[in-house]
């Protein structure tokens, strides 16, 4: 059960969104210009394994799970390298570059003051730009803020992998700013 | 120093990085603007002061004391209010219920599964609304983000309260994102 009345039966962040608009606007805003729209190097697909793999370190299920979906769609249908990533970047099939900035995504996590001059040293020999190391330390603060929301007010979290799929589908092809598809709710809480 | 080459390094804290990204600057200040100073049962008084106890407890000069400067500017207080938040509040006439409130956005803080039923009705009983204890979580989620993004790019900040006394002004009164 929710710690509030959401009076709506979307799931995870959605439900908080259609409870206040008002602040649902700015945060889809920012994830549309974090994630989805284009960058001039950083894959879709590599900052939605950005907002996963932080939402993993901060054990929310719904985030980690839709994101995960997202990242899936986003990187040629290819769920192998989400799932690689989650349980170790080091080994994922990865760049190097994106090694580096998970590696900060997990400093930003644990605190922001933990990103060290040696963490930055570090992804910029592997190519990483200004651009790049601003954005990975937003997204990853970022999903500091959206994790703690969706799992704050306890919403519900499915568990069903396939409505994720279907889900990170819509949302890899449509962006954040279109509205949610209804979602059958017999295992609502 | 900040890790990244800003386009003016004079600005300090979340100022810099506003300007260096003008895509993500928006809706940054528009989400500030919306929770601390929209229509709410909460006085930007008191939303402030969520925001600048969980700045400290995430340990972030910079967030911390501009937040509570913007309080003090809220409440009339002198800039004492600053310090005092770090305390926890033992001599600023606080409601039980926003203490309420600042121990559920302690626990967010944390992270967001600490939130208990137990704390939820515990702000209940003291008349905390639906809608005040939605945006209690989601100042301290979003002060997660603002903390993490000003300290993870090694932003410089002022030390001395006396520095963020105009800067709480015009958060307060002007607001956020707006000239």
């Amino acid at each position: 059960m929710p710690h509030i009345n959401l009076t709506n039966e979307y799931p995870g962040i959605r439900s908080l969104f259609i409870y206040r608009p008002e602040t649902a606007a700015p945060m889809n805003a920012l994830v549309q210009a974090m994630l989805h729209n284009p960058h001039p190097s950083l894959s879709a697909g590599e900052r939605e394994l950005i907002a996963t793999y932080v939402s993993r370190l901060n054990t929310c299920k719904y985030c980690c799970n839709i994101h995960g979906a997202i990242a899936k769609h986003q990187l040629g249908n290819n769920g192998d390298i989400v799932q690689q990533v989650l349980s170790d970047p080091e080994t994922a099939p990865i760049s190097s570059k994106m090694k580096a900035l998970l590696k900060i995504a997990a400093k930003v996590q644990s605190g922001g003051k933990n990103v060290l001059p040696a963490d930055i040293e570090l992804a910029r020999s592997e190519g990483a730009t200004d651009i790049e190391l601003h954005d990975a330390v937003l997204i990853a603060a970022a999903f500091c803020m959206y994790n703690r929301y969706v799992d704050g007010l306890a919403t519900w979290q499915p568990d069903d992998a396939e409505l994720y799929d279907k889900m990170g589908e819509q949302r890899a092809r449509e962006g954040y700013l279109t509205p949610p598809f209804k979602v059958a709710t017999g295992d609502s809480q | 120093m900040a890790h990244i080459k800003l386009l003016n390094e004079e600005l300090p804290g979340i100022v810099g990085l506003l300007n260096y990204r003008p895509e993500t600057a928006r809706p940054l200040l528009d989400l500030a603007e919306t929770l601390l100073r929209g229509p709410s049962s909460l006085t930007s008084g008191e939303r402030e002061i969520i925001a600048a106890s969980v700045s400290y407890w995430n340990k972030c000069h910079f967030c911390h004391t501009s937040h509570a400067a913007a309080a003090a500017a809220h409440l009339g207080s002198d800039i004492g209010l600053i310090d005092d938040i770090k305390a926890g509040l033992p001599n600023t006439p606080v409601s039980d219920k926003l203490r309420a409130l600042l121990h559920i956005a302690h626990q967010v803080q944390r992270n967001g599964k600490n939130v208990t039923d137990e704390d939820i009705s515990f702000a209940r009983d003291l008349g905390a609304t639906d809608q005040e204890l939605h945006d209690t979580v989601l100042i301290a989620a979003a002060f997660c983000m603002y903390n993490r993004y000003v300290d993870g790019l090694g932003t410089w900040a002022p030390g001395p309260n006396e520095a963020y006394t105009a800067m709480g002004e015009r958060m307060a009164h002007v607001g956020y994102g707006k000239n």
